[in-house]
């Protein structure tokens, strides 16, 4: 027992640290592309942009090692502490951080800064593996409310920066939630609400002529269409099930329906009467929806551009015009991908969207094999958080989701996220390696 | 189910890659049509010298505002239309047109800005993104001199554009090309090649990247200077003498058939024409009732009047109808006349200008090959005699080097079928083309071109403007020698004649006389009614070895003696000694000749109609 502790190296799992090690790397050079236009020599300064994330990768490298090196149970022990530390320094921003694009996301250190945002996705991750493990479950009132309190604290607190797309990373936890007994109950509502979503915002944004009431939004037709979806279903329905449950289902399909009725002309009156016309227009941008101001979605048109004249093989590394000339905005942090996908066109793009889904599926394998409920939890929460933010950057990129401003690990400049990703990502590895140690 | 969530998502991200990626290749075209750039480079034009190599028109540049919709950032119109010149309407109905035409390509916004305008627009242009002076090579005439000759250089209109799309492709919207005169006929070689740069920009459309497509790039060639064979001294002069006054100076090299001088007046100033005022200049001139945009010592035709006989004489001669010993009655019954003058040899009808002596050399001339029908030998006679004609040059686009040349009318036997009817007319109908009226119509250069051949003694070259282009001498065929069949020696006595119409006590071109230079010259007065007459002299000088050969005709102004001739010779003069008779040139210079509005107030004529 004790030599198969010591010798941890032999239980480490080498896909996964060498998936994740072999991202880092990409990311590093796609950020020497990124801090180097097509006309200029690469300036191998430390000062340089990539010569800053090379003083975070060594930093998070060296973390990495010290993680590997202390024994799992110190980070199970230390769970709550990790959770308040992560927490406060959230709230902590709240009054002492640095103001930057509209919030106040940031500590800063004379040239570097740091976003707690970034590590209080570890603190939840920790802290929520923590609760369903010991409430075993997520089964009764008292386990629902601890979890969504853990999540829903540090949620607030980045809501009150705000940014909206941290925030939006936390629901990679549902994956925890659903595998610990979360209803799908609440996976099938969450489901209506966004295709009610979806399709109100598209229908309402068109105009359609009626007869007998004159043009109008062509959120009427969907609403009927919607309705008339329901009363099918409950006739379908009666007509599948035993008569003793039709009563229950015919009554649950009919609330259903007002629900989701009302969801969409309370959201389809906000858009109309409540938002101004460019936070509108915003949100159809969004949804693909023309706008008049071409100005709007020029982000988007531009990263589209961008990946298109990739090609099938590229540019070649430094070579990008479109990111390398400023077409593409945020080209080193939310628009990594586009960088990549410019100068390595689509045959480095699909492989390096392969690769987070390697290191993904990989997460969640690793996940099943524990015999520890906190081990298996904390995986499929990290698995989670790289889920969604491969979910919502490259999707915002491809242009496939909407606008909103998350890095994509191990890729964007930013020393935070690196190093946040890497201790969550050293963590896991500890845990694991340590996973023939635990008793059931 | 949480694998298959991310193996879905993954199929859809790849597939949306192969679809940007692979599929769409407009994305492709997007980008570079964002990112890369051509630049053009303009070759500067070629010089327009004079015979001298003296710069008659050089190039300098005006600029044009032009706008790029996509750059443009934060604009406020009230500032920017103040800092652009225009009102804010206008810059709005321009920003509106340039984003109807193209977001990415930039079009004007204003025109033909003066450097002096343009020092203080450039040195704000930071502040308004998406703004940019482009540079436009115009040209600048030194001396002002030669306008219609050397022509105009103007934008190039739809109509340019569109028919060099099926020729070389060498114009861009906005771009410049010469109009008319030489600098249209010499376009290609004066434009010189455009010099290609693609280059590669950044999103502030700053040049970030040169030479990444080294095949489509070239080097800039500068047009090709164009000396012509005007003298600069002589058009300068020639100009200044006709300044205020309606007509034309063609002065020749005999011996080369090289146009020393072209003026065509009234003239402008040709830099009117260039720059922010041209469309205002060029309307009035447009509609100016003195047409000085029209070219009259190519295009207009005028009867020749009496400088005419000169060539009847000769050609008489050569018929041998008359001899020069012939004498003749002033037999006033056929033809009115003027002078005391009763009975003449041919020197002496020269100097006289007796029109029955001309009326029966020409009858003479056409009666030469009698059918025994007088019908029918004059029309027999007027095609041989036409030919003759013909031969000086008159009757003919002679040169036809310039657009717009024209031909003026000799008329033969047809031409009076038509007016009069076939066998309706004989020498009695036509004689007044025997002395240079009736229906004869001649240009300037026509006449300048009469006065060379009677220098050369019965041959001229063709008058031609370009003595070199670009290194390579004269453009081929300028300068071909043309005979007219008759023997020097009959040259003789006419050009005694004229020596004499300078020279003799009481001879019609007595103002042109030249101390210590022989002028053979030949005085016209045209009639011109309602008007006053048309005023024309000939000559050439000196008599031996001639220098130079010109005719100066000068519209509703009087007696051929009274205008023309001495205008004539302070020209040669001061072409022949560089020295004027400076009290006579201030007695023609800038005076200009009594309007038809006030022919009362001014003493009338003393000459009748159709003569000296």
């Amino acid at each position: 027992m004790s030599t198969r502790r010591k010798n941890i190296s032999a239980h480490i799992d080498w896909t996964l640290l060498g998936l994740f090690a072999l991202l880092a790397a990409i990311g590093w050079l796609n950020l020497v592309s990124a801090a180097t236009g097509p006309d200029t020599a690469v300036n191998w300064s430390l000062e340089s942009m990539h010569g800053r994330q090379l003083i975070w990768l060594g930093l998070s490298t060296v973390i990495t090692l010290l993680i590997l090196k202390i024994e799992g149970e110190f980070f199970i022990r230390t769970t709550w502490i990790n959770y308040a530390l992560t927490t406060a320094l959230l709230a902590a921003v709240l009054v002492v951080g640095r103001k930057v694009g509209g919030a106040r996301s940031w500590f800063g250190f004379g040239g570097f800064g740091i976003q707690p945002s970034e590590f209080a996705k570890f603190g939840a991750a920790m802290g929520l593996a923590w609760w369903l493990a010991f409430t075993k479950g997520l089964h009764d009132l008292r386990s629902i409310i601890g979890s969504l309190a853990i999540i829903g604290l540090p949620v607030g607190l980045i809501l009150l920066q705000p940014d909206a797309g941290t925030v939006l990373v936390f629901v990679g936890f549902i994956f925890a939630l659903y595998r610990e007994g979360m209803s799908g109950f609440v996976l099938v509502a969450g489901f209506t609400a966004l295709v009610m979503l979806v399709f109100t915002i598209i229908t309402g944004a068109t105009t359609v002529n009626y007869p007998w009431i004159g043009p109008w939004s062509g959120i009427l037709r969907f609403l009927l269409a919607t309705g008339a979806v329901f009363t099918a279903g409950i006739f379908l329905g009666r007509s599948m099930t035993r008569p003793r449950h039709r009563r229950k289902l015919t009554r649950n399909l009919v609330l259903w329906a007002v629900a989701a009725l009302t969801f969409s002309a309370v959201l389809h009156t906000t858009m109309a009467e409540v938002l101004k016309p460019h936070q509108r227009d915003r949100i159809h941008v969004l949804f693909g929806i023309e706008v008049d101001n071409p100005g709007a979605n020029y982000n988007i048109r531009h990263a589209r551009i961008a990946i298109g004249s990739g090609g099938l093989t590229g540019r070649g590394w430094c070579e990008g015009p479109m990111t390398g000339f400023g077409f593409v905005p945020e080209q080193e942090t939310d628009f990594i991908f586009c960088k990549w996908s410019e100068e390595w066109g689509f045959v480095g793009s699909a492989l390096l969207v392969l690769l987070f889904a390697a290191l993904i599926i990989r997460i969640f394998f690793i996940a099943e094999r524990q015999r520890s409920a906190f081990t298996r939890i904390y995986a499929y929460n990290l698995g989670g958080l790289f889920f969604m933010h491969l979910l919502i950057n490259v999707g915002m990129v491809l242009g496939l989701a909407p606008v909103i401003g998350i890095p994509l690990p191990m890729m964007s400049y930013g020393g935070s996220s690196v190093l946040a990703f890497s201790i969550m990502m050293a963590v896991l590895l500890r845990l694991d390696a340590e996973r023939f140690s635990v008793l059931r | 189910m949480v694998v298959g969530i991310v193996v879905t998502i993954t199929c859809i991200f790849i597939g949306r890659l192969v679809q940007l990626q692979l599929i769409e290749g407009e994305l492709k075209v997007k980008a570079s049509d964002l990112t890369e750039s051509r630049t053009i480079i303009n070759p500067s034009r070629g010089l327009i010298l004079d015979r001298h190599n003296e710069v008659l028109v050089g190039s300098e540049a005006v600029y044009d505002l032009v706008v790029t919709p996509r750059h443009l950032r934060n604009l406020d119109t009230t500032a920017c239309a103040i800092w652009a010149g225009i009102s804010r309407e206008d810059l709005e109905a321009a920003l509106k047109k340039a984003r109807r035409f193209s977001r990415y390509k930039p079009s004007a916004v204003r025109r033909r800005i003066e450097p002096a305008e343009h020092a203080r627009m450039a040195a704000v242009l930071y502040k308004y993104s998406g703004f940019e002076l482009w540079r436009k090579p115009i040209r600048s005439h030194r001396y002002r001199v030669a306008t219609h000759l050397i022509g105009e250089f103007a934008e190039a209109s739809a109509d340019d554009l569109k028919r060099d799309r099926e020729y070389d492709r060498h114009y861009r919207m906005g771009d410049y090309l010469g109009k008319t005169g030489l600098e249209a006929i010499y376009e290609r070689e004066l434009r010189g090649v455009k010099g290609r740069r693609s280059v590669v920009v950044d999103a502030r459309n700053r040049v970030r990247q040169v030479g990444v497509a080294a095949s489509v790039d070239r080097a800039a060639e500068d047009g090709q200077d164009l000396t012509t064979t005007l003298d600069l001294k002589l058009q300068q002069h020639a100009e200044l003498l006709l300044a205020g006054k309606a007509g034309s100076v063609v002065a020749i090299e005999p011996a080369t058939g090289e146009v020393l001088a072209i003026v065509s007046a009234p003239f402008y100033d040709p830099n009117l024409m260039l720059g922010a005022s041209r469309g205002a200049a060029y309307d009035s001139l447009l509609h100016d009732s003195k047409k000085p945009l029209f070219n009259r010592a190519i295009r207009a035709t005028y009867r020749p009047g009496s400088i005419f006989k000169l060539m009847q004489g000769a050609i008489a001669l050569d018929e041998g109808v008359i001899s020069p010993g012939t004498q003749l009655a002033c037999d006033r019954s056929l033809i009115g006349c003027h002078g005391p003058h009763t009975m003449d040899d041919l020197s002496g009808a020269v100097i006289h200008s007796c029109n029955p002596y001309f009326y029966q050399v020409m009858q003479r001339t056409i009666n030469k090959r009698s059918t025994g029908n007088h019908f029918t030998t004059a029309a027999r006679g007027l095609d041989h005699w036409k030919e003759r004609i013909e031969a000086f040059g008159f009757g003919t686009k002679l040169g036809n080097r310039l657009r717009g040349t024209a031909a003026g009318n000799i008329p033969d036997a047809s031409y009076y079928d038509k007016v009069y009817g076939q066998r309706h007319w004989d020498f009695g109908t036509i004689y007044s083309i025997a002395i240079g009226e009736g229906e004869l119509l001649a240009t300037p250069l026509q006449m300048a071109n009469l006065a060379a051949t009677l220098a050369n003694r019965g041959w001229y070259r063709e008058p031609h403007f370009v003595k070199d282009i670009g290194g390579r001498g004269a453009p081929t065929g300028a300068g071909v020698r043309f005979e007219t069949g008759i023997a020097p020696r009959h040259f003789v006595p006419i050009i005694d004649g004229m020596q004499n119409v300078v020279e003799q006590q009481g001879g019609t071109g007595w103002r042109a006389r030249i101390p210590g230079v022989q002028v053979c010259g030949k005085t016209g007065t045209v009639q011109n009614d309602p008007l006053l007459d048309h005023s024309v002299f000939i000559a050439f000088a000196p008599r031996d070895n001639p220098q130079i050969a010109l005719s100066v005709y000068v519209e509703s102004s009087g007696a051929g003696g009274e205008w023309a001739a001495p205008i004539a010779s302070l020209l040669i003069q001061g072409h022949l000694t560089g020295a004027v008779d400076s009290l006579k040139q201030a007695r023609y210079l800038g005076a200009v000749p009594p309007m038809p509005d006030s022919q009362l107030a001014i003493e009338q004529p003393t000459e009748t109609a159709q003569q000296p």
